[in-house]
């Protein structure tokens, strides 16, 4: 492997250029982030602390008969023992976390057991005590009876009749309405529908059709789930956590403990990653029940089997993929049948996979049925554009297949059927301005895809969308005298968004970056923000941002006015410099100003709030990739070679962590796609649940990951379209074809493994 | 973890002592790589005391001299192993173990001879010592006994060691000239995996013709598997791709892996014909470099 | 029950003693009874590597080792990499790489990084990924972090020449 190329390895396709937009700033938290200093969920501390563990079901399909704690109880050390009986009765609304919606009677079942567990690792009872090692004895002396009942692991068993049922009162909602009152495991089908299937398929030269299937899979975040929490006497509750969303957290612990929100206070902790695992609670609630049982405050910390066994992954799915088109390239119709797994409780990601299924190409007729189905597993979480990677391994395939009968390059196939502005998507969404066409054709001129391929080579790609949401955000700024502002927003930071937060008010006020002064703060210290998800932090929260720092510029205006005695509409703003149009004398930097503001009127300060709009904000972003693989005839091991990842950032703010982005999603997706999967045994257990067994890539298992920033503007006032997600869509697909192109051979299946390529081949010969 | 006692004696028979002493409940600390894991999850709850053998010297020298072969103690870790000039020389296969076992940081802890007291089948240092020829010497409350390491394990985690008794070194002939080795794993990743399947050879060459061999599995079956069988038939053969074949072949009709995570009957039984047949290739040219 | 153990350490070069029980680990002992929490848990079996210090001049997996078993060691972790109020190289160089997102792997990476380059000044690609194994990064891909460690180490290598 070598470093140095003959061409760019990360371009930039810019449309407009900025002063601190587009530049790459040193983030604002980096100093405390490679020093060691910077505090994350584990690392809370204060007097008293106790600490936590959960008791975790052993089966995956239980009732509980009984729980008996009073040996633990009477363990030395132990301070408090929690179960469900000491959780209030709730309501019967729910909680919206942004990216996903819960019951609240399923979250609070979720959290600690209510009379039936429904996979291995659902948290039973919990204990508190004065080290870990205590808890850890004191759980082990809970005594549970258990009745053992049958446990369905896929949809394809769940769906069938006479499947063991997970919830007694679980209907089918059947195209919007319950046809059948008969207990079921299929939460809801629904179905998008546009033109006349039966007509395109008529219509058609050549169909291919193809059943694909996929396991369970973790976002893998390196940081375990932790949560601290202390129940004050004046009944003020304060969470200390590593959370996605500090408010979501908060909504969803009141619900779950009957809490007006009001009374908790959560303070968002560093984050080591989320990747939407994080945006439900697990911990926080049973941290904040033992420390109201035992008066002191106490840290929940799971381990690495708990996060694998016990936090939201993402779905395993069963899907067929029906493709029809004419000689020419154009596709005529497009069918998926989508059956996703929930996990324990309803609320797969098969809706958004619906949406993303086939938003790359406009198609007159296409039908998509979705199936949400419950199965003895944690209950699903978001991860990365959820949902939408499971559609494109299917789609994708079926598209590189359709290229091959064709005899179509496979770009100018998708180029020829593209979605632009306009378009309808079969789910009834009409998209603004896209970048689809031009993620295509970035991939088709990049160096990669006319470079020459080795023995036991071969080149696939493929395209991927997420929608990317609004929500809503809200920032507060001050202007401190000496010519910096501060900057307070609610948006957790996974990935550097203070500094892309913070580099759009600097370029409204004209200000350098490291200027701004940006904190994350708690709940009680800024407007309801919504979750760090949905691509939505940089686009929204950053808007906000945007607005608050015109805020600011609008009142220093006004204070220039002021001191010049002139007309407010007679003074511009520009580059942090202020300006009286009609006496070029008049003029003062932003620095100048704020040192006097006390003197003039007091404080500055500016506030934004803004609901940033729901799904498909912008147009979301498309993510295309080009993928060498080299397979081991002999081993069926795949190796990487060399990976291109091409994406419409609208704008990118600070381009190093747009890269980054693009660079981590395609990383997980090339895990996905080759190793990672729940191995799960008969009786319901994820027998590798350790980062040994769960074979995230190491770094001796990639190449560089070379980016192309493609700017096609959204309706933000930079243009940004948030590029969170859409980066894991294209791998599982691109590696696939890539294989099929080295191999013949076409996986239908995920993981990709050696074992599972030798599979195949054996079944070729 | 359960409550455990520490204790760092400074000869091995001090430690024999308390061994035996514990009857069971005690375990030897070398790297610890393995052992604190099994702790934490629980596989040694009937264990209380940790015994660290880092302070006991016999555990923790490497002496080689060109005549009389190679001693490693059994705490030495990998790192201070392919850190060793004469090791790397002479000891090809124990260097291919040492540099694939774990990763940088597992390297600077993890030893062979707790690999070998682990005794899972896919210990990645047991098949390249079985195909180096090495011996475990044992202490015990008896005074101290030799075993060849192909006879060590003799079950998953479970070994010849009996009541007070310690592994304190392992020991390996000189390599004649025209000797070559190689140890080799199949893992999906690249690094930090349990390898699917392992195999470590040796060949003596004379010219082209193989004048002796020797061929050890990981990981497909209950132990480490010492394949003798392929160093009879291909002894006095050429050094050649049907050779090969035929050595492969054995390796995979030898082998009696079970499906798991990590792997299936079937694939794991193909992968010994590969690995076999890519290792040996590997040690006959080594051997040639040797010549 | 036994009582703790009187463990006598140096961590970043003072002395550092303190009271262990023999089932704790180091990384416990640095982070909950020492109070140096820049050393992270991610898995608790030496496979992430987030953990990563130095121990008489090798990088380990602190949760791999018993505080105990630390008696007369010389450590070295995240808080210590730093020269004073000076960022030592590979800190610099991950800042101005972008080489981290989240951050909870970072002390993991810099430590080993910096073993690394002591080590061998000059590593090639292939060298720096196989030696930053044991250490999991989950959101840059590592392109960025190879990156960083090339530029950390044309910067030793300037500053030493």
């Amino acid at each position: 492997m070598t470093t140095t190329t003959d061409y760019e390895r990360n371009m930039i396709l810019s449309s407009q250029e900025y002063n601190v937009v587009g530049t790459r700033p040193i983030r604002h938290d980096g100093a405390d982030k490679v020093t060691g200093r910077a505090l994350y969920g584990a690392d809370f501390d204060t007097a008293g602390l106790l600490h936590g563990k959960v008791l975790r079901s052993p089966h995956a399909h239980a009732n509980i008969v009984s729980i008996d704690t009073s040996a633990a109880e009477a363990l030395p050390g132990v301070m408090a023992v929690v179960t469900f009986a000491d959780f209030p009765q709730v309501s019967d609304g729910t909680v919206d976390f942004g990216e996903e919606i819960t019951t609240v009677h399923d979250l609070q079942s979720n959290i600690l057991a209510r009379h039936k567990v429904l996979y291995k690792g659902h948290a039973v009872a919990a204990v508190a005590a004065t080290n870990a090692h205590i808890a850890e004895e004191a759980v082990k002396l809970i005594d549970v009876e258990y009745e053992t009942l049958p446990s369905v692991m896929t949809v394809q068993d769940a769906m069938v009749d006479g499947a063991p049922i997970l919830h007694e009162s679980m209907r089918t909602n059947e195209l919007g309405a319950t046809v059948d009152d008969k207990p079921s495991n299929v939460a809801q089908h629904f179905q998008h529908v546009k033109g006349d299937i039966d007509a395109g398929f008529g219509e058609a030269d050549v169909i291919v059709e193809r059943e694909f299937n996929t396991v369970t899979v973790h976002q893998g975040y390196i940081e375990p789930h932790a949560a601290s929490a202390f129940w004050n006497t004046d009944g003020r509750l304060h969470i200390w956590c590593s959370t996605q969303g500090a408010f979501p957290a908060r909504d969803a612990t009141a619900e779950v403990l009957r809490l007006p929100v009001s009374q908790v206070r959560v303070t968002p902790m560093e984050i080591g990653g989320g990747f939407g695992g994080k945006i439900p609670v697990y911990l926080e609630p049973v941290a904040a029940m033992l420390s109201k049982k035992s008066g002191r405050a106490v840290k929940l910390v799971m381990s690495r089997a708990d996060v694998f066994e016990a936090s939201g992954p993402t779905c395993g799915s069963n899907m067929k993929v029906k493709i029809g088109a004419k000689h020419d390239g154009t596709i005529t119709a497009m069918q998926s049948y989508l059956a996703f797994e929930a996990g324990a409780y309803a609320g797969s990601p098969v809706g958004a996979g619906a949406q993303c299924v086939f938003a790359a190409y406009d198609v007159e007729n296409a039908v998509i049925d979705g199936y949400d189905v419950v199965v003895n597993k944690p209950k699903t979480a978001a991860y990365r554009a959820p949902g939408a990677p499971n559609a494109a391994f299917a789609c994708e395939q079926a598209v590189d297949e359709l290229a091959i009968k064709l005899g179509m390059d496979p770009i100018d196939l998708r180029l020829k059927n593209a979605s632009v502005e306009g378009t309808r998507r079969p789910d009834g969404t009409v998209f603004p301005r896209i970048g689809c066409v031009e993620v295509l054709e970035a991939m088709k001129n990049h160096p990669h895809y006319s470079a020459p391929l080795g023995e036991n080579q071969g080149r696939g790609v493929a395209i991927g969308y997420w929608f990317n949401v609004g929500f809503e955000s809200a920032v507060n700024i001050a202007v401190n005298a000496d010519g910096t502002i501060t900057l307070v927003e609610g948006s957790t930071d996974i990935g550097g968004s203070r500094a892309s937060i913070a580099m759009q008010a600097a370029e409204v006020l004209g200000i350098p970056a490291e200027s701004v002064r940006p904190s994350v703060v708690d709940t009680d210290s800024v407007g309801f923000t919504a979750v760090t998800g949905g691509s939505r932090t940089t686009y929204a929260t950053g808007w906000a941002a945007y607005d608050a720092a015109m805020d600011v510029k609008q009142k220093m205006i006004e204070r220039a006015a002021t001191i010049w005695d002139v007309d407010v509409d007679s003074i511009e703003m520009e580059n942090g410099v202020l300006q009286s149009a009609s006496d070029p004398e008049l003029n003062m930097s932003f620095s100048d100003l704020a040192a006097q503001m006390g003197g003039t009127g007091g404080p500055i300060v500016g506030t934004a709030s803004r609901n940033a709009g729901g799904m498909g904000v912008g147009g979301g972003s498309f993510a295309g990739n080009i993928v060498d693989v080299e397979v081991d005839p002999a081993t069926g091991k795949t190796e990487v070679a060399r990976f291109t990842v091409v994406q419409d950032a609208g704008k990118a703010i600070h381009p190093s962590y747009v890269e980054g982005q693009m660079q981590g999603g395609s990383v997980q997706g090339i895990g996905w796609a080759l190793n990672e999967e729940y191995y799960m045994t008969d009786d319901g257990t994820m027998a590798n649940s350790t980062l040994l067994d769960y074979r995230m890539p190491t770094s001796l298992d990639l190449p560089m990951i070379d980016t192309v920033i493609v700017e096609v503007p959204s309706d933000h006032p930079f243009g940004v379209r948030g590029v969170g997600e859409a980066n894991i869509v294209p791998p599982t697909p691109a590696i696939a074809n890539a294989i099929h192109s080295a191999t013949n051979i076409r996986m239908e299946r995920l993981p990709m493994s050696p074992v599972a390529i030798m599979e195949e081949t054996w079944k070729q010969s | 973890m359960h409550w455990i006692d520490f204790t760092s004696p400074h000869s091995v028979r001090e430690a024999v002592e308390l061994l035996n002493d514990a009857n069971g409940s005690a375990r030897v600390l070398a790297g610890g790589t393995d052992l604190l894991v099994q702790l934490r999850g629980g596989r040694f709850d009937d264990v209380n005391l940790v015994v660290d053998g880092k302070n006991i010297p016999e555990l923790n020298e490497i002496t080689y001299d060109p005549e009389g072969g190679l001693t490693l103690g059994a705490a030495v870790p990998c790192y201070r192993i392919y850190g060793n000039a004469a090791i790397s020389r002479a000891y090809p296969g124990l260097i291919d173990s040492a540099s694939l076992i774990g990763g940088t940081q597992i390297q600077g802890r993890a030893s062979f001879g707790g690999n070998l007291c682990n005794s899972t089948p896919s210990g990645d240092s047991i098949p390249a010592m079985i195909a180096h020829s090495a011996v475990a010497n044992i202490e015990g409350p008896d005074g101290h006994r030799h075993v060849a390491v192909e006879d060590f394990c003799t079950g998953p985690g479970s070994n010849v060691l009996g009541r007070g008794e310690m592994l304190v070194s392992i020991s390996f002939p000189a390599p004649t000239s025209g000797f070559g080795a190689n140890y080799m794993r199949f893992i999906p990743r690249n690094e930090m995996d349990i390898a699917v399947a392992g195999a470590g050879t040796s060949v003596v060459l004379d010219g082209d013709t193989i004048k002796s061999a020797r061929v050890a599995l990981a990981a497909v079956a209950p132990t480490p598997l010492y394949v003798s069988a392929i160093g009879d038939a291909i002894a006095g053969k050429p050094a050649n791709d049907d050779t090969l074949a035929e050595a492969g072949q054995m390796a995979k009709d030898a082998a009696t892996p079970i499906t798991d995570m990590r792997g299936t009957i079937e694939y794991r039984k193909h992968l010994c014909d590969v690995l076999t047949r890519r290792s040996l290739q590997i040690a006959i040219d080594r051997a040639k470099e040797n010549a | 029950m036994p009582g703790k153990t009187y463990v006598q350490t140096r961590i970043n070069g003072e002395p550092v003693d303190f009271l262990a029980e023999p089932r704790q680990s180091l990384l416990e002992c640095l982070r909950d009874v020492i109070g140096l929490t820049g050393s992270k848990e991610g898995c608790n079996d030496g496979n992430c590597g987030a953990c990563t210090v130095e121990m008489d001049g090798r990088i380990v997996t602190s949760c791999l080792v018993l505080g105990v078993e630390a008696e007369g060691s010389d450590i070295t972790t995240i808080e210590g990499i730093a020269e004073g109020s000076e960022l030592h190289p590979v800190q610099q160089a991950f800042l101005e790489n972008a080489a981290l997102q989240c951050g909870i792997c970072t002390p993991g990476f810099i430590v080993a990084t910096k073993a690394l380059l002591d080590h061998n000044p000059d590593p090639t690609e292939h060298e720096i990924r196989f030696w930053l194994a044991n250490n999991l990064c989950r959101c840059t891909g590592y392109d960025k972090i190879v990156r960083a460690v090339q530029d950390a180490a044309s910067r030793m290598q300037e500053a030493s020449a």
